[in-house]
């Protein structure tokens, strides 16, 4: 389900609306995952406090939009622009890629959330392919 | 069985209380049919569904995006005993209508788009904690008699 020229489009119009509140969607995003999905809490065994809202959660929120933002910019290329997160993902932190599904899900739920007149069905779906393209070029190198 | 604590049964019946079945309903199963464009296979009948603006005006669409989310009136009444209560719809979607499982997944993740952007910062992290959970059960629920 590869992204169209549309799908690009849609993707970077949202992400213009959306990037002045990217550290806040980032750490809310990632506060709901361990909430709601508390098998991923498995990842941050060494952080002091996993609650929403805690500093290691607001500071790994804003790493992980950063991240996003930068595969915006490499839309056109994701798998050759992510080629070294996926490297760290795939040797070093060696995330089950089935935890991508679950956090875009949760990023798509804040977005929702936030921009609820912006975030229409046609916009859903566009930033769902891009997520998933994502998660596709983060899981590159880990086989 | 499910154990349920008083905070998810509060959480799950506010969520109720609120909820407007006529407009939550049609945009969670228009929602799915656009953002997961194979699920459309299931209305051949429905007329219509050849763009985003064409499956949000289509009336057909609407009124049973009301009945399916009135089909979880069930499951609310039914907290502890989801699983039964559920038993007759899921030979029905199996036997009869013939729906792959994985669409109750597709459509409970739009609900829950639909919910959240509806409530906004009222839908924290515990009340979608809450309500994920209740919906996967109705999704599991409906998924058993699948033979």
């Amino acid at each position: 389900m590869s992204l169209s020229d549309k799908d690009k489009a849609t993707v970077k119009a949202i992400w213009g609306k959306i990037s002045p509140k990217a550290d806040e969607i980032g750490a809310e995003a990632l506060g709901r995952m361990l909430t709601v999905y508390p098998q991923t809490k498995t990842y941050f065994a060494h952080w002091a406090d996993l609650s929403p809202g805690s500093a290691p959660v607001k500071k790994h929120g804003k790493v992980i939009m950063g991240a996003v933002g930068e595969a915006v910019t490499k839309i056109d290329d994701l798998v050759g622009g992510l080629a070294a997160l996926s490297e760290l993902h795939a040797f070093k932190l060696r995330i089950d890629p089935t935890n991508f599904k679950i956090l875009a899900h949760n990023l798509i739920v804040v977005i929702g959330m936030l921009f609820p007149g912006d975030f229409t069905p046609d916009v859903h779906v566009s930033v769902d392919k891009f997520f998933q393209n994502l998660a596709l070029a983060l899981a590159e190198k880990y086989r | 069985m499910v154990v349920w604590t008083d905070q998810e049964r509060a959480y799950i019946k506010d969520i109720f209380s609120k909820l407007n079945y006529e407009d939550a309903g049609p945009k969670a199963l228009q929602r799915v049919l656009i953002v997961y464009p194979w699920t459309q296979r299931y209305f051949g009948g429905f007329g219509n569904l050849y763009s985003a603006e064409a499956i949000q005006s289509n009336p057909m669409v609407a009124a049973h995006g009301t009945v399916v989310l009135h089909g979880l009136d069930k499951a609310m009444k039914n907290m502890d005993d989801i699983k039964n209560a559920y038993a007759d719809l899921s030979v029905l979607h199996s036997e009869k209508l013939h729906v792959d499982p994985d669409n109750f997944r597709l459509l409970a993740d739009c609900l829950t788009i639909v919910i959240a952007a509806t409530m906004g910062s009222s839908f924290t992290a515990s009340v979608q904690a809450a309500w994920q959970k209740f919906i996967a059960v109705v999704v599991s629920a409906l998924s058993r008699q699948y033979h």
